[in-house]
């Protein structure tokens, strides 16, 4: 399987465990005519099956595990997981809180960690290309 | 003899349809992106886009009605190929020009629509049945005014005695505008506008878009859709957008710059086909490009409401016109 267009053409979907609003609005900044993750080939779609790239954010709540799985398995492959903020990384301020059933890696398996509270849309644009190389090498059966 | 040389004509249009109809969703997408003041994606993007999408894996859901699921991005592509082969390019005839008329293409373009609301229905997600409801209500909708668009012209070349009305040689090689009076313009152009306002209906583009509308039912009837299947969807829209265009500019603008310039043979032919080309630019620039960046979307009732109202009285009002023009000019 040939990955070459991947680099280009990256259609990413966010989803949210139970973030508080801060990393999502960065992801939102980064579509902005300001940032324009469009002139990478980078578009934000509505649904886990368009998906190439998962953006998560927020620790991931009790209720939410479930559903972070489910739209893991919906997501057809080649796929890349990138974390979006401290919460999903290490579950920040939340750790170790009752219903708390995070961080992110404890449910599904990431690619990348983009660390920040929130981060910078640059670094969010950076995250999901390193997603990218990671899958490309992967691909050319380096080792990660 | 005549089926083989039917049949290359048939693959140059194909090939050639399916490299412009990309290239030109590349050059709308740029467009779009400069009017909002952003870089926007490389012209190439729409291949790029294809090419991964064929890579990915193709997911059938289990809930989904596995047949209809998997036959239906293939009967839409198809079925917005067909169209291609029906309508003139620049100074060539259409391909199937003995075999099909305006009547053919008007179902044609509607077959499209109708397997993205039975694929929808076969995925077995309910965003997906939204959208796929959704799609039949707005293919309701514009029906009717484009219709009345399309028989209006077919009545008034009728009227010329030239040739099979509804025929689309015949509609390019009279053109309407220079043959009525000024009643017969002005109907005309309530006519072309009618059109263009149900062009991106049919494609489906902001503000008409309610069937995918990722914001709020996660991209409607493509909900389910993924890997190749999705890719044929993507094909499809992008040789329907070049079909509309290319029936806009064969019933509204059919003309070349190669006889008014006085260049004949082959150099003519080849300029007729690059105006024809900026011709299809052109509209899909004005119909589709600045709306999609102008408009927000509208509701579903509004849509309905829009279409079946005030679009349709356009439409029959520039039928009225048209008319009273030839019971004026005779």
């Amino acid at each position: 399987m040939k990955l070459t267009s991947f680099k280009r053409a990256l259609w990413v979907f966010h989803v949210a465990t139970g973030s508080c609003n801060g990393c999502d609005i960065e992801i939102v900044a980064a579509l902005t005519p300001r940032y324009d993750v469009e002139r990478f080939g980078i578009r934000l779609v509505g649904t886990p099956r368009h998906a190439d790239v998962l953006l998560v954010t927020g620790t991931v709540t009790r209720p939410m595990a479930e559903r972070l799985r489910r739209i893991y398995e919906q997501t057809p492959d080649p796929k890349a997981v990138v974390v979006v903020g401290g919460c999903g990384a290490t579950s920040g301020v939340f750790y170790e809180s009752y219903n708390v059933v995070g961080p992110v890696d404890e449910i599904i398996p990431v690619d990348v960690y983009v660390p920040g509270c929130p981060p910078r849309p640059e670094a969010i644009i950076d995250g999901v290309v390193k997603a990218v190389a990671k899958l490309e090498r992967l691909e050319a059966g380096e080792k990660v | 003899m005549a089926a083989l040389e039917a049949l290359w004509q048939a693959a140059v249009v194909l090939v050639g349809a399916v490299l412009v109809g990309l290239g030109y969703k590349g050059v709308d997408r740029k467009l779009a992106a400069r009017m909002q003041g952003r870089i926007g994606p490389p012209l190439r993007q729409p291949f790029l886009d294809l090419g991964k999408l064929l890579v990915k894996e193709t997911v059938v859901p289990r809930t989904a009605v596995r047949w209809v699921f998997s036959s239906m991005p293939f009967l839409a592509v198809i079925a917005a190929a067909s169209v291609l082969l029906y309508i003139p390019v620049g100074p060539f005839g259409p391909v199937l020009a003995r075999h099909g008329d305006l009547i053919l293409i008007l179902y044609l373009l509607a077959v499209p629509a109708v397997a993205m609301a039975l694929g929808g229905f076969a995925s077995g997600a309910p965003y997906a049945v939204v959208g796929a409801q959704r799609e039949l209500v707005m293919l309701m909708s514009y029906e009717f005014p484009l219709a009345v668009v399309i028989v209006g012209l077919a009545w008034r070349v009728a009227g010329l005695g030239v040739g099979p009305a509804f025929s689309l040689a015949t509609l390019a090689a009279n053109p309407l505008w220079t043959q009525v009076g000024p009643l017969g313009v002005l109907g005309l152009a309530f006519l072309l506008l009618a059109l263009l306002v149900v062009t991106p209906a049919e494609l489906s583009k902001i503000p008409f878009d309610i069937p995918e509308a990722e914001t709020e039912i996660a991209g409607g009837l493509m909900a389910e859709y993924s890997g190749v299947n999705l890719a044929l969807f993507y094909l499809a829209d992008a040789l329907k957008t070049l079909a509309m265009a290319a029936l806009v500019v064969v019933l509204f603008l059919p003309y070349g710059i190669a006889g008014p310039l006085g260049i004949g043979g082959l150099g003519g032919q080849i300029l007729d086909l690059a105006f024809f080309f900026v011709k299809l630019l052109a509209v899909i620039f004005a119909a589709v490009t600045v709306v999609r960046v102008a408009f927000a979307r509208f509701k579903v009732d509004q849509i309905a409401r829009g279409f079946w109202l005030p679009l349709t009285a356009v439409a029959l009002a520039g039928l009225l016109l048209l008319v009273l023009d030839k019971a004026v000019v005779g």
